[in-house]
């Protein structure tokens, strides 16, 4: 099906079934049971899974298949919120260009940025991408927000404001983003005994727009330039010696990906009329990379997994204080529960950093391939159980 | 004439802890050939190594003094540090007033059993793997520590003052003729970083294990095939390391109040520092961090920013671009480092 | 004229000479070996070939053509092949898609983006592998890690990656470098096949003399970075300067 094979096609279809009813999905607990502070069917929260999905797809095409390790991605993801909110304020609240321009202007920025960069590789790159990054931040928040020349509001961060120009605004349009009159923020709540759904319009436009790159990626992925970008990781010296240039293909890779940042920093934009520098910190950067490792880098299913997996127990773990915690522990005697909360306190709240900071290090020691190898080797080893163990050196494909 | 030496001053401080810290990137780098992402967070303990003497040192004990009252006409509860109290009022208060520099004394072991923990530990476990997972596992174990820090003393920058008599401000041109007010704390800070700088680069040449360190540096295997335990000597080099970028923190402290993101704002700039002065190159580890320090200096002038609004955020990072597009090894980098 | 025409080729590392005025001639459809002792320059004379390195002086002529200034990636796209001495293949990949990418290289030239097409349903490129795989007889191990073969495998594997671009001239460099004698001989005899089967030049750096005389129809002699004598093997084996400088030392 839309010339994929088998298993892609399954993939998709999964991906697809899974972003369609995550309302469902993540709501599985009635909302008044205690359950329920685990429940993850919240439209921004939702919307936040998506979009940093769509990153992270973007920048596992980099990094996945080229190897080559980018510290300054957020920075696109930056410029294509500051540039759909510049949409919003000249011109309209429609999304579609504020969208499109976001792609664009993050696909400019990233072919000077890749350009330069990739003129060296390994460590060289990783650090010429991180300055960069650090530049557009500082740029972002001081010297490009001046009383003579404000382009991004600095510290505040670019908004909205009634006086703006709006040239295409009517009053018969909702004064928030929308898709032709759709506005992101319209939900439908749907009660269903002691659960409660809501269905967001803007969710499902970032749903809808997920499921697009993600084919594209698989695309991609599958392709002869997918094949090509791998060759690259796996040997630039062959590569050179086969008679393919290695620069075009690994600029058109940071480009692609840098244009998967921009359209998430403006689908976030479109979601919540607003863009920050910090957005661009190199922080914003270390998360991309750490969703990516922790699902499966260069697995086509990976950074969608772990963009998820962060943003659900960073939502968690944010939320959980020491009262909370002293309900947990109360089974326990009472020296004990205060231990186990003194214990644990430090990993929640917002000690939520640490806890990402231990999972990134326990992830790239003791599983590099993330979830997917996770899963992978827990179903082999069910499948091996009594079986003889078949030890056959053939390649694993990338799913 | 005055403005533009000053400014060159001006410079030294922050470019004597650039140099520092990318001396111990490019020894770290060099020895081991491990990229340590790390390092700024070691800036950063080696900062609140001060900040944790001082707290120490201010812990005290309470007393109701009858002799004493508030305006309320109560007797006042007075705070006496156990310093003070062991050592006598006036012996004690100068301790505290000394607590940075006393400080050292503390960096050094903690620094160097920090490197030895993260060397033996985690980092020997990286060696064979590529660079990019020794970069994230150094990415992340900068998180924990800046969290760490940051959990127990709070995401505020603490002050934490120099001694009194190595506070203000000196006429360092007066000799000459000159008029250049310069605080003494950052005159303290330059000569110390020169006196670090130096005894690094005496260790290394003279002494027999800085000669085996420098011969692994250029190639590793044969060093290791001549039955030097090169692994020990690399693991001591990582806990030297660590030290340097402690001592560059723990002095910086007063210069700039420690908070917990300290390390990683300059491990940024840090690493622009190596790859400007040629990575795996001490000397030029040094020059580029000094040269950046006081080109950032000049960009921060009243002249600079007006001219071109914000140029001293983005200078240092200019440079790197424009040398390494020109110069891809670096002003001083040697060749087959890092390349292929 | 020979294919390739190497003229006057000097080139400095610091304080040493590693070539001085090298002048060499490869017939088309021939099979040259060039041979010396250690740090004769062989390897620096086949960096100069293959773009890795730019001599100081002097020209190489490619077919009437320069390839001094190109990129490695532009003169394999000239024609010219390069063997490593340890085999560079592409080593997280199945032995197929190796095959796969020289295949691509030689169709779509050195960068066309083809990102949406799937690489499977490239029906020429596909059969074109496979078939080189059969003439390789590798295919049944298509579907296997490259990186997890022999090293007799990697090296053929290699070899036909070389092939599948239909090269003009194949470089090769000591392609037996630690090999075992089986392993070697099988070199041998593909080498042998290639060159009897196809319309290809070849040139060879080697250091065994047994792989040299079993498969050269004529032989260069390098010493301290300068030619020593060109002929056909029987007379080179009766050289004496030869014997002097190289198969003595050798003997020793």
């Amino acid at each position: 099906m839309l010339g994929l094979n088998n298993k892609d096609t399954k993939l998709l279809i999964a991906v697809a079934v899974l972003t369609l009813l995550a309302p469902f999905i993540l709501n599985p607990f009635p909302a008044d049971s205690a359950m329920a502070q685990f429940n993850a069917g919240y439209p921004d929260l939702m919307q936040r899974f998506v979009i940093f999905g769509i990153f992270a797809i973007g920048f596992n095409i980099l990094f996945g298949l080229t190897g080559y390790l980018s510290f300054g991605h957020a920075a696109f993801l930056g410029i294509g919120s500051y540039a759909a909110v510049w949409i919003f304020k000249l011109f309209t609240y429609n999304v579609v260009p504020a969208i499109a321009l976001a792609v664009i202007m993050a696909g400019l920025f990233s072919v000077v940025i890749g350009y330069v960069s990739l003129r060296r590789s390994g460590i060289y790159f990783s650090i010429l991408t991180l300055a960069f990054a650090q530049m557009s931040f500082a740029l972002a928040y001081s010297v490009l927000s001046n009383p003579k020349f404000n382009l991004t509001n600095g510290e505040t961060g670019l908004q909205v404001y009634s006086g703006d120009l709006q040239m295409f605004h009517r009053d018969s349009l909702p004064d928030l983003p929308h898709l032709f009159g759709l506005s992101m923020r319209s939900t439908y709540n749907l009660d269903l005994g002691a659960w409660s759904f809501s269905f967001n319009a803007g969710y499902y436009l970032c749903a809808i727009v997920l499921m697009l790159v993600f084919y594209l990626s698989i695309r991609i992925f599958r392709s002869p330039f997918g094949l090509m970008l791998r060759a690259i990781k796996s040997n630039q010296t062959r590569m050179s010696y086969t008679g393919l240039n290695p620069r075009p293909h690994t600029l058109a890779a940071f480009v692609i990906s840098g244009m998967y940042a921009g359209l998430a920093g403006g689908l976030m934009a479109a979601m919540d009329p607003l863009a920050g520098a910090e957005r661009m910190q190199w922080t914003a950067s270390g998360e991309v990379v750490l969703m990516t490792i922790l699902g499966g880098t260069g697995t086509l299913i990976g950074p969608v997994l772990g963009a998820g997996f962060i943003k659900y127990f960073e939502n968690i773990f944010s939320k959980i204080n020491d009262s909370i915690l002293h309900e947990w522990f109360a089974f326990l005697p009472d020296g004990l529960e205060n231990f186990m909360v003194f214990i644990v306190h430090p990993f929640i709240g917002k000690g939520w950093h640490l806890t990402l900071g231990i999972l990134f290090m326990l992830v790239v020691i003791f599983l590099p391939g993330g979830l997917v190898e996770g899963g992978q080797r827990i179903g082999k080893w069910i499948k091996n159980r009594g079986k003889a163990k078949d030890s056959g050196a053939t390649t694993e494909p990338a799913e | 004439m005055d403005g533009l030496i000053l400014q060159i001053l001006n410079g030294l401080d922050k470019g004597s802890a650039y140099a520092l810290i990318a001396l111990g990137l490019t020894l770290i780098f060099g020895t081991l050939g491990v990229v340590n992402f790390a390092h700024g967070a070691l800036f950063m303990i080696g900062a609140f190594c001060a900040v944790t003497i001082s707290k120490i040192l201010n812990i005290s004990y309470e007393v109701v003094d009858p002799n004493q009252t508030d305006f309320l006409g109560n007797p006042l509860k007075v705070k006496t540090p156990y310093v003070e109290s062991w050592f006598g009022p006036e012996m004690g208060t100068s301790i505290i007033d000394w607590s940075v520099p006393l400080a050292i004394l503390l960096t050094i072991p903690v620094m160097m059993l920090i490197g030895l923990i993260m060397e033996r530990g985690l980092i020997k476990h990286f060696y064979s793997r590529e660079h990019a997972d020794q970069i994230l596992v150094t990415f992340g174990l900068a998180i924990v520590l800046q969290e760490i820090i940051k959990y127990y003393f709070g995401a505020n920058p603490i002050q934490t003052p120099p001694p009194e008599a190595l506070q203000g401000v000196a006429n360092v041109g007066a000799a000459f003729g000159m008029d250049l007010p310069y605080p003494i704390w950052r005159i303290v800070y330059f000569c110390f970083s020169l006196g670090i700088i130096g005894a690094v680069f005496a260790f290394l040449q003279f002494t027999t294990f800085g000669m085996v360190v420098r011969a692994g540096m250029a190639d590793r295997e044969t060093v290791g095939l001549l039955g030097i335990n090169i692994d020990r000597r690399f693991t001591i080099m990582f806990a030297i390391a660590a030290a340097v970028a402690g001592l560059a923190g723990v002095m910086y402290a007063p210069i700039n109040p420690p908070n917990y993101h300290m390390g990683m704002d300059f491990l940024v700039l840090s690493f622009v520092v190596v790859v400007v002065g040629g990575m795996g190159s001490l000397p030029g580890a040094v020059l580029a961090g000094f040269m950046l320090g006081i080109l950032e200096s000049f960009a921060s002038t009243t002249w600079a920013t007006t001219t071109l609004p914000g140029i001293n955020q983005i200078i240092i990072y200019l440079v790197a671009i424009i040398v390494l597009l020109t110069r891809p090894r670096g002003l001083m980098g040697r060749k087959g480092v890092m390349e292929e | 004229m020979g294919i390739l025409e190497v003229k006057d080729v000097g080139k400095r590392f610091g304080g040493l000479q590693a070539l001085g005025d090298v002048n060499l001639s490869v017939k088309e459809n021939t099979v040259h070996a060039i041979i010396g002792p250690n740090g004769a320059g062989k390897s620096t004379l086949l960096n100069c070939l293959v773009g890795k390195l730019i001599p100081d002086t002097g020209s190489v002529m490619f077919d009437g053509q320069s390839v001094l200034g190109r990129s490695p990636h532009e003169i394999n796209q000239m024609g010219i092949s390069r063997v490593f001495q340890t085999p560079e293949i592409f080593g997280d990949l199945s032995v197929m898609e190796n095959m796969m990418i020289p295949c691509f290289a030689k169709r779509d030239g050195s960068f066309r983006m083809r990102a949406i097409e799937n690489t499977m349903r490239e029906k020429d490129v596909v059969e074109k592998a496979e078939a080189m795989l059969v003439d390789m007889n590798m295919a049944d191990k298509r579907h296997m890690n490259a990186a997890s073969m022999s090293r007799g495998d990697k090296r053929r594997l290699e070899i036909g990656m070389c092939l599948a671009q239909e090269p003009r001239l194949l470089l090769l460099d000591e392609p037996t470098a630690g090999m075992a004698r089986a392993d070697t001989n099988n070199t041998i005899d593909l080498l042998k096949q290639i060159s009897d089967e196809r319309d290809i030049t070849i040139a060879i750096i080697e250091h065994d003399m047994h792989v040299v005389f079993s498969l050269a129809q004529r032989i260069t002699v390098l010493a301290q970075g300068t030619p020593l004598v060109e002929d056909n093997p029987e007379n080179i084996k009766g050289h004496p300067k030869v014997r002097e400088a190289y198969l003595g030392e050798t003997a020793a």
